[in-house]
């Protein structure tokens, strides 16, 4: 699903630089990040979801090589291959639940709102177990509430590819476990690959490889 | 689509916001419209008024007042002359005065004291009772029957000049015979009676009631502070008489329709001396130079128009970059999401698109409105 190869980035300004040697995820797999803050792991997600292309190197995702892709098939590519879940959920205030879960098919490239992927996205709810709570507007949702709308969102485009930053941060510990594995249960069902970064190492047995980011970077 | 949906739901949801926005659009869009329907209504309904009377008498002093006073029957006050100068039109076989006493109110409507020939002057026809014809009786403006809810058989009482009047002077209960048929003038807001009740009203003329009347108990009451207002009835009618010399009695002024051009022009020689107390103005003349000067008006106004519109604009403009800074997560939410290059113009387009439709929705309404009571509401504001 992923193959990076001396892949390299820098900031403009000369800031924050990042080197990857290699790194392969296999499909299906859900592979979790972790390392000390500043080390990259976001910077490695913006650049597997082509919101940033890389300075050198190799990076396949999901058959299409990053680096060729322009702008706009880049965002094309990620309105269709990829889910994103952050750690502040980033629902959209003025839309309910519903709608939030819909709001893919409002901005991305290259998708289309049909009946069947408002069949989809009230099935979603109904498994995520807040088909009841479409109606209300984020401010009205708890924590769970909201992430488990963020994970709806993620996967109604059904992509290959499932990008989480801190996706269980800002939830107790109790919702945070039901969080992953509702989220697992989901890509699982869609054959989707997760590649999530987190500091929860209670929540790493449950992923079934972990990269530390602090031995598979360089040091630029 | 997708873009007005986001737009549409984001406006609703910051209702209160949109809510401003719109308003300020609406009236950015309606008032000049709206200044300009009411400037050409008014230039029409002054102009066409003022042609339709010849010349005007009354005391010396502002042209305009004496015109806005005895043609569209404003607040304006010009000073009062004496019916002696009616005589004095009337002996002269040139012209036919119509005497005018525009001195009281009732219930916000002006009370004009004429005679029936004015009626034919102005062409006026009676759309509901019967003309007026003895002392105390009245006919009514089509919208002043209208606002008050009266009509034949109703009464109104005059309202005192000022305060002073309180003293001697008593309101005078006026018996509605008819309604006249609405004509778009200032006609409509007047209440029309015979010059000699609104001496009656002024103090001049007066009946007299038996109001020595005893009570249950015997008492007697010979009080005249007792009386609320004086009323004229078949009982009393021919006590009602006038004190000193007629040609004293005080008028407004009088509308003067010379029997040629010849005359008229006769007529306007006779007043020309400044030193005479009396005046005889030409309203399409007055009225022409007021109308010029409107709209020297009009065009400054549309200037601060404009610029407060340009500030308004500004504000608006300010209102919606400060909302599209607040929504910058939902902007990197959806660039992460695979928005379009153009999403946050789209979007920012489709809003402005909304508002605008909704604000120039309102502001056709409200031109709509103001053009379809146009006679009326400028009929309004010419009696201020």
């Amino acid at each position: 699903m992923i193959a990076a190869r001396d892949l390299a980035f820098a900031y403009p300004g000369g800031g924050f630089a990042l080197k990857v040697p290699a790194l392969d995820v296999a499909a299906c797999e859900r592979v979790g990040v972790i390392g000390p803050s500043g080390t990259g792991k976001t910077t490695l997600l913006n650049l597997v979801a082509g919101m940033v292309r890389a300075d050198a190197g190799t990076l396949t995702v999901a058959g299409a090589d990053l680096a060729t892709l322009d702008e706009a098939a880049r965002r094309r590519f990620r309105a269709t291959h990829v889910g994103f879940i952050f750690q502040n959920f980033a629902l959209v205030d003025y839309l309910n639940a519903y709608e939030n879960i819909l709001y893919p098919y409002r901005v991305g490239l290259g998708l289309r709102l049909d009946t069947q992927v408002r069949e989809r996205a009230h099935a979603l709810a109904e498994a995520c177990g807040i088909a009841h709570r479409l109606k209300s507007h984020p401010t009205a949702l708890s924590g769970g509430e909201q992430q488990r709308v963020a994970i709806c969102r993620a996967l109604v485009t059904q992509p290959k590819l499932i990008l989480a930053d801190e996706a269980t941060g800002n939830l107790d510990p109790e919702t945070k476990e039901a969080i992953l594995d509702l989220l697992f249960d989901r890509a699982l069902d869609m054959q989707a690959t997760v590649l999530a970064v987190t500091h929860d190492h209670d929540l790493l047995p449950r992923f079934d490889r972990v990269i530390d980011f602090a031995t598979l970077r360089q040091p630029a | 689509m997708n873009a007005f949906f986001l737009a549409f739901a984001h406006l609703r949801w910051t209702w209160a916001r949109s809510l401003v926005l719109v308003i300020v659009g609406a009236l950015i869009l309606s008032v000049p419209l709206v200044t300009q329907v009411l400037l050409r209504g008014s230039e029409e309904a002054l102009t066409r008024r003022a042609e339709a009377t010849p010349l005007v008498l009354g005391a010396r002093g502002s042209q305009l007042d004496l015109v806005m006073s005895a043609v569209y029957f404003s607040q304006d006050r010009a000073q009062p002359i004496s019916r002696a100068a009616e005589d004095a039109v009337w002996d002269s076989g040139l012209a036919l005065p119509i005497p005018l006493h525009t001195g009281f109110q009732t219930n916000g409507a002006r009370i004009v004291g004429t005679s029936l020939d004015y009626v034919d002057f102005r062409g006026l026809r009676i759309a509901e009772g019967r003309q007026m014809a003895l002392l105390g009786e009245a006919v009514l403006g089509a919208q002043v029957a209208d606002r008050l809810g009266l009509g034949p058989g109703d009464t109104v009482v005059s309202s005192p000049e000022n305060l002073f009047d309180l003293d001697g002077v008593y309101p005078l209960e006026l018996q509605i015979t008819g309604v006249l048929a609405a004509t778009g003038t200032p006609d409509d807001e007047a209440v029309f009676t015979d010059v000699k009740t609104t001496w009656i009203i002024a103090g001049i003329g007066h009946g007299h009631d038996d109001v020595v009347t005893p009570d249950d108990a015997g008492n007697v009451t010979a009080n005249a502070a007792i009386t609320q207002f004086q009323r004229i009835t078949p009982d009393n009618i021919d006590s009602f008489h006038f004190h000193g010399p007629s040609g004293d009695y005080p008028l407004s002024a009088v509308l003067v329709a010379p029997y040629d051009t010849r005359s008229g022009t006769i007529l306007r020689g006779r007043y020309l001396d400044p030193e005479n107390p009396l005046q005889m103005t030409v309203p399409a003349e007055v009225v022409a130079g007021l109308v010029d000067r409107i709209f020297r008006i009009a065009a400054l106004l549309d200037a601060v128009t404009l610029v407060i519109g340009i500030a308004a604009l500004g504000a608006i403009g300010l209102s919606l970059f400060l909302a599209w800074s607040l929504r910058a997560p939902e902007i990197e939410t959806a660039r992460r999401l695979g928005a379009g290059r153009f999403m946050i113009l789209r979007l920012a387009f489709a809003e402005i698109a909304l508002l605008l439709i909704v604000s120039a929705g309102i502001a056709t309404g409200l031109v709509t409105v103001v053009t379809m009571n146009g006679d009326r509401l400028v009929a309004w504001i010419l009696a201020l």
